[in-house]
């Protein structure tokens, strides 16, 4: 692997945006904007500076640019980096891009400029793994986790506890090599207690993760209910924009919907359904089912009954979907056709009462979303895991220190109550660092998009 | 008068006999040199084989086609398998020997190894042609070609014992020392330090007290290393314990000024886990005694040795401390204790063939690579004539793996990581402990010994039976059940829970409390069909199913690690244009140059992230 070429790619989203930025990066980075940039002489000017002037292709103006110089070591490859703001169009883009690599540069391949960064001694592997993650937050909690994977997280409190153990191990292995002679022996309950310890400390961390998992991905959330009790019409309402298609005839809907909105900082995935009815409509069936399975995965249910329905009818749907063991925010659409009576009884069963169609009720809906979700808003120190590599570790470390329990409850042999601290020495290793492993890397570079 | 050898091999201790036989078995003509023919094989230290670790690694080499255990067998007077209570892969074999008898053995198979010619003299220079050894130049002035060479100096090199203020050239007591090599091999561009090792005083037997003392017999039922059908002494001699108290250490301090070790007389570090008394003493203070084994040099002889008890104090100060010990109150002395002092090449200078990376074709094995133990230097000493064999019919060489061997952790701790200290093994050296145990042996390497030809189909073929076996015995189990009635009463008696169904024989077996000779007892098929096999056999089935569970947990942690071990480095691969690899680890790489990212790994300085983009690097 040599470092020797220059690589280009769009830096910002594709699709099309106010700017773009383009980057280069390598030892020719400077060189080969300067053959196409048409403004002050770009070799002559110090690091860190931004100059203006317009990319030629001949003598075709592409774009007028803004250029921002970082030169070697001073940048995030380590290498020479040039970045080229243009306008935002797909085109300019495109034609700028080509420019370059006919200049010599080469396309650069997903996440090499953060492995350049990487290889140049920029960041470790941790902190590529976590801008990995940094890059894709799409809100501020996912940033937060993020961020302090980043920071070192909590691999550094694991460090701790790793090295107790290290210590326990080390003196079980003295009495194995030395059985012999009189040595002194490991003290039992105090390897007692800090297994346990660390048990604690795991039990924590992994269910921390799908707390961790939810700020990464968002908190899944279905809307459900009869057909045409107006589900397209409350997420549209909810996101603001026509979205699901929205008919006068019941089954409108026959695939699952899905859109992402951020409420107070915390990420929700709506999910819309076909309504839950029985259907002799074969294609409607199956989006029946499907509403089925959505709502065995979400974090939320949000049903939706609207003026029609009686208040039986209700409390026995709501009494069925408590069965779920998933929260539920019961909705009442239409609420402006109710008649004043019927109104003051489901008052006391808890609903929240909008019209979707004239967006009544749906701040107050927000609200008790985010009360029903109970996500405890993350503070800079809260430890979150996010990383399913991390989880896996971390389960097989429990997994190890479970048999070292049982073995320190029966009469299993030090030898591999020995081998059983040292397999969840070797896990705990896989996280904080001590143990390097190839799908470590597979994991992190696999994760960048084109040009991050 | 000589021809010229395929082999030459300097030093016959264990490494230089091991050496000569393994290249003399596979085909090479060999040439022994040793300073004195009547001390072949001589055990300079304790008259002992195997124990914790070194057990399995004698094992190891019987089961390659090495001499080392036959020779032990053949001279026990004392066979026990330590560590019993503890799990399989714990149980160390351990001999007393006799020690004349060991080196006889040792001297009488070798001269029944075709191929073998001996030659008493001292080797003081080698014949290096460009950057290949030729040869070696004896102290009679002969020069003897030679296509490679095993270094096997043991404590022979500029050897300086001390015993008190008096110190003169020796590589053991009443043993010349060899000069000139060292200087040659700095010249060459080795680096060479210097180490330090000591060994206690001999006793006259008659003189001793021994109902002052506690008995220490051997097994009941005494086992041997070779895996072959050697034949055992039956008679087992008695060993005893006794103790050291603040009466002998306060004596033991009047000698500590004069002391080579306290005065700073010794510049070579010693072993810390082999400590003198007289160290034990000074460095735990608080302890107000210390556990002598009282050991018999011989079947014959009454020649004892005081384990336990290494010094270099003035010979004085150690009679009068061993007359304070219970039952030594009368002792006479035949030999005083003495510490050694020799040089030694760092093995960071050789590959894990052990050959020299300097200069080709040459090898160096034992105490020479800063080991200690006759079983280390042993297991070095087959490698070293193995591979010096291979490499000069440009066969393939044998590199020993972790996972499969002690050896294999051994020579890669040793050319990976160096040694400031003597270097002696322990099980907690190996990661897979697990799997390197002393009843596997066979299966693990006697396939690899019948691959290069220094095993013979027979033998292979009773490993192969007693894996065919062993499984046979393990199907039984997995498909056959037994009733409540049948064994609840054992099962109350074993202190473990007692049925409510049928319950299958192996889930019986994995019950910590539960044996196989337990279960016979209640299930006649079972018993009919264990009738069937040797003991070693059914040990062999006993052990797979009870830890089977934690097998395939290391085998996994194996798995996970193949990746890169199985990683393989150009030995010149460039590591100076990697600037994000740390200053110390470009440096330790250049030097080690290793051969997988798993040995990389191994080397001090090299963190997980250098390991990381060495990895990204060889993508």
């Amino acid at each position: 692997m040599t470092n020797n070429d220059t690589i280009v790619a769009l830096a910002t989203p594709s699709g099309i945006g106010a700017i773009g930025v383009i980057r280069l990066s390598g030892p020719d980075a400077l060189t080969i904007c300067n053959t196409v940039f048409k403004g002050r002489d770009l070799s002559v000017q110090a690091s860190h500076t931004i100059h203006f002037g317009t990319i030629r292709d001949g003598e075709v103006i592409l774009d007028e640019v803004l250029v921002s110089l970082f030169i070697a070591p001073h940048s995030y490859t380590k290498e020479n980096v040039v970045e080229i703001s243009t306008h935002g169009s797909a085109y300019i883009i495109e034609s700028i891009i080509k420019l370059f690599i006919r200049t010599g540069a080469r396309a650069a391949k997903p996440g090499e400029f953060t492995l350049r960064a990487f290889l140049n001694g920029g960041m470790d592997l941790s902190q590529a793994e976590a801008v990995a993650d940094l890059i894709a937050s799409n809100s501020a909690s996912s940033h937060l986790v993020a961020m302090q994977q980043m920071r070192g997280g909590f691999s550094s409190e694991l460090k701790g506890l790793r090295e107790q153990l290290i210590h326990f191990a080390s003196m079980i292995e003295l009495e194995l090599d030395f059985g012999e002679e009189d040595v002194e022996f490991a003290n039992r309950d105090q390897l007692r207690s800090l297994t346990l310890a660390i048990h604690a400390v795991l039990y924590r961390l992994i269910s921390s993760f799908e707390q961790g998992n939810v700020m990464k991905n968002g908190v899944p959330v279905v809307i459900a209910g009869k057909p045409n009790v107006g589900k397209s019409t409350l997420l549209n309402a909810l996101l603001n924009e026509e979205r699901a298609i929205v008919s006068e005839f019941a089954g409108t809907t026959r695939d699952t919907i899905e859109d992402e909105m951020s409420i107070n900082g915390v990420v929700f995935r709506f999910i819309d359904t076909a309504g839950i009815r029985e259907t002799a409509d074969v294609i409607e069936a199956q989006g029946v089912l499907r509403t089925r399975e959505k709502m065995k995965q979400a974090r939320l249910i949000l049903y939706l009954f609207d003026s029609e329905q009686g208040i039986e009818e209700i409390e026995e749907q709501l009494a069925e979907l408590a069965l779920l063991g998933i929260p539920i925010v019961g909705i009442v659409n239409k609420s402006d056709l109710l008649a004043p009576a019927v109104m003051e009884v489901l008052k006391g069963l808890e609903l929240i009462f909008i019209s979707a169609r004239d967006k009544v009720g749906i701040e107050e809906l927000k609200v008790e979303v985010l009360r029903k979700v109970n996500l405890h808003r993350i503070n800079n120190d809260d430890v979150i895991v996010s990383n399913i590599r991390h989880v896996e570790a971390l389960k097989k470390t429990e997994e190890a220190l479970d048999r070292v329990l049982y073995g320190l409850d029966n009469p299993v042999t030090s030898d591999f109550l020995a081998m059983d601290i040292k397999q969840a020495l070797y896990y705990l290793g896989e996280i904080t660092g001590a143990v390097t492993t190839d799908d470590l890397l597979e994991n992190i570079f696999s994760k960048f998009c084109i040009g991050k | 008068m000589f021809k010229k050898y395929d082999i030459i091999v300097v030093g016959a201790g264990h490494a230089g006999c091991e050496a000569a036989a393994s290249a003399a078995n596979l085909g090479s003509s060999v040439l022994l040199i040793t300073m004195n023919m009547a001390t072949i094989a001589q055990m300079s230290c304790n008259p002992a084989m195997g124990g914790v670790a070194k057990g399995q690694i004698v094992r190891e080499i019987d089961a390659m086609g090495g001499y080392s255990g036959i020779v032990s067998d053949k001279s026990t007077i004392q066979f026990r398998m330590l560590n019993k209570s503890k799990g399989p892969a714990m149980w160390s074999p351990r001999t007393q020997n006799d020690r004349m008898r060991f080196a006889e053995e040792w001297r009488l198979m070798l001269e029944q190894t075709p191929n073998v010619d001996f030659w008493q003299d001292t080797v003081n220079e080698l014949l290096v042609k460009g950057d290949r050894v030729a040869g070696v130049k004896t102290s009679l002035g002969i020069s003897i070609e030679a296509d490679a060479v095993v270094l096997t100096n043991g404590t022979f090199l500029n050897g300086l014992i001390h015993i008190g203020e008096k110190r003169f050239g020796g590589g053991r007591t009443a043993e010349k020392s060899a000069t000139g090599l060292t200087e040659q091999l700095n010249e060459l561009g080795f680096t060479s330090g210097r180490m330090k090792t000591g060994t206690p005083p001999r006793v006259d037997g008659r003189s001793l007290d021994y109902s002052l003392m506690e008995e220490q017999w051997g097994d009941d039922n005494p086992g041997k290393f070779s895996f072959t059908d050697v034949e055992v002494p039956q008679q087992q001699k008695c060993c005893w314990i006794t103790y050291t108290n603040l009466d002998v250490h306060e004596t033991l301090k009047e000698g500590f000024e004069k002391s080579p070790m306290f005065t700073g007389r010794i510049k070579g570090l010693g072993p810390r886990y082999c400590p003198s008394i007289e160290d034990k003493i000074n460095r735990f203070a608080d302890r107000d005694r210390h556990q002598i084994f009282v050991e018999p040099e011989g079947l014959h002889t009454v020649e004892i040795y005081v384990n336990g008890f290494s010094t270099s104090l003035p010979e004085d100060i150690q009679y009068k401390a061993l007359t304070k010990i219970p039952g030594f109150e009368k002792v006479k002395m035949f030999r005083p204790g003495y510490a050694i002092e020799y040089d030694f090449f760092p093995p960071t200078q050789l590959g894990l063939t052990l050959e020299t990376k300097l200069i080709k074709n040459l090898f160096f094995a034992g105490q020479i690579n800063g080991t200690t133990g006759y079983e280390e230097a042993a297991s070095q000493g087959f490698i070293a004539g193995i591979n010096a064999h291979q490499k000069i019919n440009d066969l393939h060489e044998l590199i020993m793996k972790r996972s499969e061997s002690y050896i294999g952790v051994l020579i890669d701790d040793l050319v990976t990581k160096g040694t400031e200290e003597p270097y002696r093994m322990f099980t907690s050296r190996a990661e897979h402990r697990l799997l390197l145990r002393q009843d596997n042996a066979d299966i693990r390497l006697t396939p690899i010994g019948h691959q290069l030809g220094l095993v013979n189909d027979k033998r292979l073929e009773k490993v192969n039976r007693k894996i065919e076996n062993s499984d046979t015995i393990i199907k039984y189990l997995k498909s056959t059940s037994i009733e409540p009635s049948l064994i609840n009463n054992l099962l109350e008696e074993l202190g473990t829970s007692a049925l409510t169904q049928n319950f299958k024989l192996f889930q019986l077996v994995t019950r910590p409390q539960v044996s196989l000779n337990d279960l016979r007892k209640v299930s006649a098929g079972l018993n009919d069909l264990l009738m069937q096999f040797d003991i070693e056999t059914v040990e062999q089935a006993e052990i797979k199913a009870k830890y089977e569970s934690y097998f395939e947990k290391e085998l996994e942690i194996v798995g996970k690690m193949k990746k890169m071990e199985d990683q393989e480095i150009n030995p010149n691969f460039d590591y100076s244009g990697m600037v994000s690899l740390s200053k110390e680890a470009r440096e330790k790489l250049k030097k080690i140059k290793p051969r997988t990212l798993g040995q990389a790994s191994r080397i001090s300085g090299v963190s997980p992230s250098d390991i990381s983009v060495i990895m990204v690097h060889l993508k």
